[in-house]
Protein backbone atom coordinates (compact mmCIF):
# COMPACT_ATOMS: atom_id res chain seq x y z
CA UNK A 1 0.00 0.00 0.00
CA UNK A 2 2.99 2.33 1.04
CA UNK A 3 3.42 2.76 -3.47
CA UNK A 4 0.05 3.90 -4.02
CA UNK A 5 0.58 6.48 -0.71
CA UNK A 6 3.91 7.79 -2.71
CA UNK A 7 2.35 8.29 -5.95
CA UNK A 8 -0.49 9.67 -4.74
CA UNK A 9 1.67 12.11 -2.06
CA UNK A 10 3.48 12.98 -5.55
CA UNK A 11 0.77 13.84 -8.02
CA UNK A 12 -0.69 16.53 -5.06
CA UNK A 13 2.84 17.66 -4.64
CA UNK A 14 3.35 18.36 -8.35
CA UNK A 15 -0.49 19.69 -8.25
CA UNK A 16 0.62 22.18 -5.52
CA UNK A 17 3.65 23.41 -7.13
CA UNK A 18 1.76 23.91 -10.39
CA UNK A 19 -1.00 26.30 -8.25
CA UNK A 20 2.18 27.68 -6.20
CA UNK A 21 3.92 28.72 -9.70
CA UNK A 22 0.96 30.58 -10.79
CA UNK A 23 0.56 32.30 -8.15
CA UNK A 24 3.75 33.40 -7.49
CA UNK A 25 4.00 34.38 -11.45
CA UNK A 26 1.61 37.02 -10.69
CA UNK A 27 2.17 38.37 -7.21
CA UNK A 28 6.17 37.55 -6.84
CA UNK A 29 7.49 38.45 -9.70
CA UNK A 30 7.37 42.27 -9.32
CA UNK A 31 8.80 42.43 -6.17
CA UNK A 32 11.68 40.01 -7.42
CA UNK A 33 12.05 42.32 -10.15
CA UNK A 34 12.20 45.57 -7.89
CA UNK A 35 14.77 43.65 -5.31
CA UNK A 36 16.91 43.13 -9.47
CA UNK A 37 16.51 46.36 -9.94
CA UNK A 38 17.60 47.80 -6.79
CA UNK A 39 20.82 45.75 -7.18
CA UNK A 40 21.37 47.17 -10.62
CA UNK A 41 21.22 50.58 -9.13
CA UNK A 42 23.26 49.85 -5.74
CA UNK A 43 26.28 48.48 -8.06
CA UNK A 44 25.93 51.31 -10.67
CA UNK A 45 26.69 53.67 -7.37
CA UNK A 46 28.81 51.61 -6.00
CA UNK A 47 30.88 51.40 -8.99
CA UNK A 48 31.12 55.39 -9.29
CA UNK A 49 32.13 55.39 -5.86
CA UNK A 50 35.05 52.73 -6.49
CA UNK A 51 35.88 55.04 -9.73
CA UNK A 52 35.76 58.13 -7.76
CA UNK A 53 38.23 56.02 -5.01
CA UNK A 54 40.39 55.15 -7.38
CA UNK A 55 39.81 51.20 -7.20
CA UNK A 56 39.13 48.99 -10.04
CA UNK A 57 35.70 48.69 -11.42
CA UNK A 58 34.29 45.10 -10.48
CA UNK A 59 33.61 43.07 -12.83
CA UNK A 60 29.99 42.11 -14.30
CA UNK A 61 28.73 38.32 -13.77
CA UNK A 62 27.18 37.18 -17.23
CA UNK A 63 24.07 35.03 -16.06
CA UNK A 64 23.79 32.05 -18.24
CA UNK A 65 20.15 32.61 -17.98
CA UNK A 66 17.47 36.00 -19.33
CA UNK A 67 15.28 37.41 -16.46
CA UNK A 68 11.99 36.29 -18.60
CA UNK A 69 13.76 32.68 -18.67
CA UNK A 70 14.34 32.66 -14.63
CA UNK A 71 11.14 34.39 -14.07
CA UNK A 72 9.07 31.95 -16.26
CA UNK A 73 10.28 28.63 -17.06
CA UNK A 74 12.93 28.17 -14.04
CA UNK A 75 10.43 29.64 -12.19
CA UNK A 76 7.93 27.04 -12.91
CA UNK A 77 10.22 23.96 -13.14
CA UNK A 78 12.07 24.76 -9.47
CA UNK A 79 8.41 25.19 -7.43
CA UNK A 80 6.76 22.12 -9.22
CA UNK A 81 10.14 20.12 -8.26
CA UNK A 82 9.85 21.38 -5.00
CA UNK A 83 6.43 20.63 -4.80
CA UNK A 84 7.06 16.79 -5.96
CA UNK A 85 9.93 16.77 -3.59
CA UNK A 86 7.75 17.29 -0.61
CA UNK A 87 4.47 15.45 -1.82
CA UNK A 88 7.06 12.34 -2.13
CA UNK A 89 7.98 13.11 1.67
CA UNK A 90 4.73 13.48 2.60
CA UNK A 91 3.26 10.36 1.02
CA UNK A 92 6.01 8.85 3.58
CA UNK A 93 5.09 10.69 6.21
CA UNK A 94 1.36 9.72 6.24
CA UNK A 95 2.32 6.74 5.66
CA UNK A 96 4.07 5.97 9.07
CA UNK A 97 1.76 8.01 10.36
CA UNK A 98 -1.14 5.87 9.75
CA UNK A 99 -2.16 4.18 12.78
CA UNK A 100 0.80 5.51 14.90
CA UNK A 101 -0.78 8.84 15.96
CA UNK A 102 -4.02 8.06 17.63
CA UNK A 103 -7.76 7.85 16.59
CA UNK A 104 -7.29 10.05 13.19
CA UNK A 105 -9.44 9.44 10.51
CA UNK A 106 -7.69 9.36 7.13
CA UNK A 107 -9.12 13.14 6.12
CA UNK A 108 -8.05 14.73 9.30
CA UNK A 109 -4.72 12.83 9.09
CA UNK A 110 -4.03 14.30 5.37
CA UNK A 111 -4.40 17.60 6.49
CA UNK A 112 -1.98 17.42 10.11
CA UNK A 113 0.28 15.64 8.02
CA UNK A 114 0.41 18.36 5.39
CA UNK A 115 0.44 21.10 8.49
CA UNK A 116 3.47 19.40 9.97
CA UNK A 117 4.74 19.33 6.73
CA UNK A 118 4.89 23.45 6.59
CA UNK A 119 5.72 24.47 9.74
CA UNK A 120 8.87 21.69 9.77
CA UNK A 121 9.49 22.68 6.78
CA UNK A 122 8.89 26.45 5.95
CA UNK A 123 7.45 28.23 8.46
CA UNK A 124 9.91 27.77 11.59
CA UNK A 125 12.92 27.84 9.47
CA UNK A 126 11.50 31.37 8.24
CA UNK A 127 10.84 32.61 11.51
CA UNK A 128 14.84 32.55 12.38
CA UNK A 129 15.71 33.02 8.68
CA UNK A 130 13.04 34.32 6.66
CA UNK A 131 12.93 34.04 2.44
CA UNK A 132 15.16 37.10 1.21
CA UNK A 133 14.82 38.94 -1.78
CA UNK A 134 17.52 38.91 -4.44
CA UNK A 135 19.93 41.74 -3.56
CA UNK A 136 19.05 40.43 0.11
CA UNK A 137 21.91 38.34 1.44
CA UNK A 138 26.08 38.26 1.24
CA UNK A 139 27.74 35.74 -1.15
CA UNK A 140 30.26 35.56 1.40
CA UNK A 141 28.19 33.90 4.03
CA UNK A 142 26.40 31.43 1.56
CA UNK A 143 27.82 28.44 3.29
CA UNK A 144 26.91 29.71 6.44
CA UNK A 145 23.43 30.72 5.72
CA UNK A 146 23.10 27.24 4.04
CA UNK A 147 24.40 25.80 6.98
CA UNK A 148 22.01 27.02 9.58
CA UNK A 149 19.06 27.24 7.64
CA UNK A 150 19.45 23.71 7.22
CA UNK A 151 20.05 23.04 10.25
CA UNK A 152 17.12 24.91 11.42
CA UNK A 153 15.12 22.32 9.05
CA UNK A 154 16.37 19.42 10.49
CA UNK A 155 15.42 20.64 14.05
CA UNK A 156 12.35 21.65 12.82
CA UNK A 157 11.53 18.26 11.64
CA UNK A 158 12.39 16.38 14.61
CA UNK A 159 11.26 18.34 17.33
CA UNK A 160 7.66 17.82 15.59
CA UNK A 161 8.33 14.25 15.12
CA UNK A 162 9.38 14.37 19.13
CA UNK A 163 6.45 16.26 20.08
CA UNK A 164 3.93 13.78 18.38
CA UNK A 165 5.35 10.76 20.00
CA UNK A 166 5.06 13.04 23.03
CA UNK A 167 1.70 13.79 23.11
CA UNK A 168 0.85 10.11 22.36
CA UNK A 169 2.73 9.33 25.48
CA UNK A 170 1.11 12.22 27.46
CA UNK A 171 -2.51 11.10 26.35
CA UNK A 172 -3.29 8.15 28.53
CA UNK A 173 -2.97 10.79 31.47
CA UNK A 174 -4.14 14.02 30.08
CA UNK A 175 -6.37 13.29 26.85
CA UNK A 176 -6.42 13.96 23.75
CA UNK A 177 -7.12 17.84 23.98
CA UNK A 178 -4.51 18.54 27.09
CA UNK A 179 -1.98 16.05 25.83
CA UNK A 180 -2.21 17.66 21.90
CA UNK A 181 -1.91 21.43 23.82
CA UNK A 182 1.23 20.32 26.44
CA UNK A 183 2.65 18.45 23.18
CA UNK A 184 2.63 21.60 21.07
CA UNK A 185 3.76 24.05 24.05
CA UNK A 186 6.97 21.39 24.80
CA UNK A 187 7.54 22.31 20.98
CA UNK A 188 7.55 25.91 21.02
CA UNK A 189 9.54 26.19 23.81
CA UNK A 190 12.29 23.39 22.70
CA UNK A 191 12.48 25.33 19.05
CA UNK A 192 12.23 28.90 20.91
CA UNK A 193 15.33 27.89 22.74
CA UNK A 194 17.17 27.01 19.90
CA UNK A 195 16.02 30.12 17.61
CA UNK A 196 17.56 32.00 20.27
CA UNK A 197 21.05 30.26 20.79
CA UNK A 198 21.12 30.24 16.75
CA UNK A 199 22.80 33.37 15.47
CA UNK A 200 20.87 35.79 13.45
CA UNK A 201 22.39 36.45 9.63
CA UNK A 202 23.76 39.93 10.84
CA UNK A 203 25.57 38.59 13.40
CA UNK A 204 28.24 36.33 11.44
CA UNK A 205 31.74 37.33 11.27
CA UNK A 206 31.82 38.15 7.58
CA UNK A 207 28.98 40.52 8.14
CA UNK A 208 30.44 42.00 11.22
CA UNK A 209 33.95 42.44 9.64
CA UNK A 210 32.06 44.35 7.00
CA UNK A 211 28.99 45.80 8.73
CA UNK A 212 29.45 45.99 12.25
CA UNK A 213 26.64 45.05 14.30
CA UNK A 214 22.95 44.56 12.99
CA UNK A 215 20.28 42.39 12.58
CA UNK A 216 20.16 41.03 9.29
CA UNK A 217 22.15 41.27 5.84
CA UNK A 218 19.33 43.43 4.36
CA UNK A 219 21.19 46.14 2.35
CA UNK A 220 22.16 49.53 4.41
CA UNK A 221 21.89 52.97 2.72
CA UNK A 222 25.48 52.86 0.75
CA UNK A 223 27.16 56.21 1.93
CA UNK A 224 29.83 58.39 0.24
CA UNK A 225 33.83 58.72 1.97
CA UNK A 226 31.96 61.96 3.78
CA UNK A 227 28.74 59.63 5.03
CA UNK A 228 26.48 61.09 2.25
CA UNK A 229 23.62 58.71 1.51
CA UNK A 230 24.26 58.39 -1.94
CA UNK A 231 21.82 55.34 -2.59
CA UNK A 232 19.05 54.00 -0.08
CA UNK A 233 18.57 50.75 2.01
CA UNK A 234 16.86 47.77 0.73
CA UNK A 235 13.15 49.37 0.35
CA UNK A 236 11.19 48.18 3.40
CA UNK A 237 7.88 47.11 1.23
CA UNK A 238 9.15 45.23 -1.25
CA UNK A 239 10.66 42.71 1.77
CA UNK A 240 7.53 42.71 3.37
CA UNK A 241 5.56 41.67 -0.03
CA UNK A 242 8.17 39.27 -1.27
CA UNK A 243 8.52 37.72 2.74
CA UNK A 244 4.29 37.01 2.62
CA UNK A 245 4.20 35.84 -0.84
CA UNK A 246 6.57 33.74 -0.38
CA UNK A 247 4.35 32.10 3.15
CA UNK A 248 1.36 32.56 0.94
CA UNK A 249 2.92 30.13 -2.00
CA UNK A 250 3.95 27.73 0.54
CA UNK A 251 0.71 27.56 2.26
CA UNK A 252 -0.86 27.28 -1.04
CA UNK A 253 1.26 24.09 -2.06
CA UNK A 254 0.97 22.68 1.44
CA UNK A 255 -2.39 22.71 1.50
CA UNK A 256 -3.13 21.48 -2.04
CA UNK A 257 -1.00 18.73 -0.85
CA UNK A 258 -3.46 17.83 1.70
CA UNK A 259 -6.78 18.86 0.51
CA UNK A 260 -5.65 16.24 -2.51
CA UNK A 261 -4.64 13.59 -0.72
CA UNK A 262 -6.85 13.87 1.65
CA UNK A 263 -9.97 11.94 -0.43
CA UNK A 264 -7.13 9.72 -2.06
CA UNK A 265 -6.32 8.60 1.21
CA UNK A 266 -9.89 8.18 2.30
CA UNK A 267 -10.48 5.72 -0.36
CA UNK A 268 -6.63 3.88 -0.51
CA UNK A 269 -7.57 2.92 2.89
CA UNK A 270 -11.82 2.06 3.22
CA UNK A 271 -11.12 0.41 -0.02
CA UNK A 272 -7.87 -1.61 1.60
CA UNK A 273 -9.46 -3.04 5.00
CA UNK A 274 -12.94 -3.95 3.22
CA UNK A 275 -10.58 -6.15 1.13
CA UNK A 276 -8.25 -7.08 3.76
CA UNK A 277 -9.39 -9.63 7.33
CA UNK A 278 -12.16 -7.88 9.56
CA UNK A 279 -10.14 -5.23 11.08
CA UNK A 280 -9.95 -6.99 14.73
CA UNK A 281 -6.19 -6.94 13.82
CA UNK A 282 -4.89 -3.73 13.15
CA UNK A 283 -1.70 -4.52 10.94
CA UNK A 284 -2.49 -5.10 7.31
CA UNK A 285 0.24 -6.08 4.91
CA UNK A 286 1.40 -2.64 3.12
CA UNK B 1 -3.82 13.36 16.84
CA UNK B 2 -6.81 15.13 18.33
CA UNK B 3 -10.27 13.76 17.72
CA UNK B 4 -12.60 12.38 19.68
CA UNK B 5 -12.93 8.73 18.31
CA UNK B 6 -11.16 6.42 20.30
CA UNK B 7 -8.60 4.15 18.25
CA UNK B 8 -10.58 0.79 17.91
CA UNK B 9 -11.38 -1.70 15.11
CA UNK B 10 -14.35 -0.22 12.96
CA UNK B 11 -14.05 3.36 14.41
CA UNK B 12 -13.03 4.51 11.25
CA UNK B 13 -9.55 5.55 12.63
CA UNK B 14 -6.43 4.98 10.35
CA UNK B 15 -4.63 1.13 10.65
CA UNK B 16 -0.77 0.48 11.00
CA UNK B 17 -0.27 0.14 6.90
CA UNK B 18 3.42 -0.41 6.60
CA UNK B 19 4.78 -4.00 6.68
CA UNK B 20 7.80 -5.92 6.28
CA UNK B 21 11.22 -4.74 4.59
CA UNK B 22 9.89 -3.99 1.46
CA UNK B 23 7.84 -1.23 2.42
CA UNK B 24 10.81 -0.44 4.48
CA UNK B 25 13.09 -0.23 1.12
CA UNK B 26 10.31 1.72 -0.62
CA UNK B 27 10.23 4.63 2.09
CA UNK B 28 13.79 5.53 2.32
CA UNK B 29 14.27 5.22 -1.62
CA UNK B 30 11.43 7.73 -2.12
CA UNK B 31 13.03 9.72 0.78
CA UNK B 32 16.19 9.50 -1.08
CA UNK B 33 14.45 10.63 -4.25
CA UNK B 34 12.75 13.38 -2.16
CA UNK B 35 16.20 14.62 -0.65
CA UNK B 36 17.80 14.62 -3.45
CA UNK B 37 15.58 16.38 -5.68
CA UNK B 38 15.33 19.27 -2.49
CA UNK B 39 19.11 19.79 -2.78
CA UNK B 40 19.20 20.41 -6.31
CA UNK B 41 16.36 23.31 -5.79
CA UNK B 42 17.50 24.29 -2.51
CA UNK B 43 21.15 24.14 -2.35
CA UNK B 44 23.38 23.10 -5.70
CA UNK B 45 25.89 25.43 -6.80
CA UNK B 46 25.43 27.75 -3.44
CA UNK B 47 26.34 26.70 -0.49
CA UNK B 48 27.62 23.20 -2.15
CA UNK B 49 28.33 22.10 -5.62
CA UNK B 50 28.13 18.61 -7.09
CA UNK B 51 28.89 19.98 -10.48
CA UNK B 52 32.41 22.40 -9.23
CA UNK B 53 31.91 25.92 -10.20
CA UNK B 54 28.86 25.54 -12.55
CA UNK B 55 25.80 28.16 -12.12
CA UNK B 56 23.35 26.43 -14.24
CA UNK B 57 20.96 25.12 -11.95
CA UNK B 58 20.98 27.81 -9.86
CA UNK B 59 20.81 30.38 -12.36
CA UNK B 60 17.84 28.88 -13.99
CA UNK B 61 15.74 28.20 -11.17
CA UNK B 62 17.24 31.59 -9.19
CA UNK B 63 13.79 33.14 -8.59
CA UNK B 64 12.40 29.25 -7.14
CA UNK B 65 15.01 29.47 -4.68
CA UNK B 66 14.81 32.94 -3.24
CA UNK B 67 10.86 32.02 -3.33
CA UNK B 68 10.69 29.29 -1.65
CA UNK B 69 12.91 30.56 1.16
CA UNK B 70 15.88 29.48 0.59
CA UNK B 71 19.40 31.48 1.54
CA UNK B 72 20.93 32.39 -2.05
CA UNK B 73 23.84 34.35 -3.01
Amino acid sequence: MERQFIVRGMLAGALGGLLAFVFARIFAEPPIQDAIDYEGGRDEAQSLLDQAAGLPAAHEHADPFSRAIQGSVGLGVGIIAFGIAMGALYGVAYALACGRTGGVRPRPLALLVAAGGFLALYLIPFLKYPANPPAVGNHETIRDRGGLYLLMVGVSIVVLVAGVWFGQRLKPRFGTWSASLLAALACAVVLGVVMLLLPSLGELPANVREHGQHATETPLPLTDPQGRVVYPGFPADTLFEFRLYSVAAQAILWASIGLCFAPLAERLLTSGSARSRPTAEPATAG
Amino acid sequence: MSTSTFHRAGSGATPVILDGARAALWLFGTVLFGVVLYYFVGIDQGATSVFGNDTHIHEFIHDARHFLGFPCH
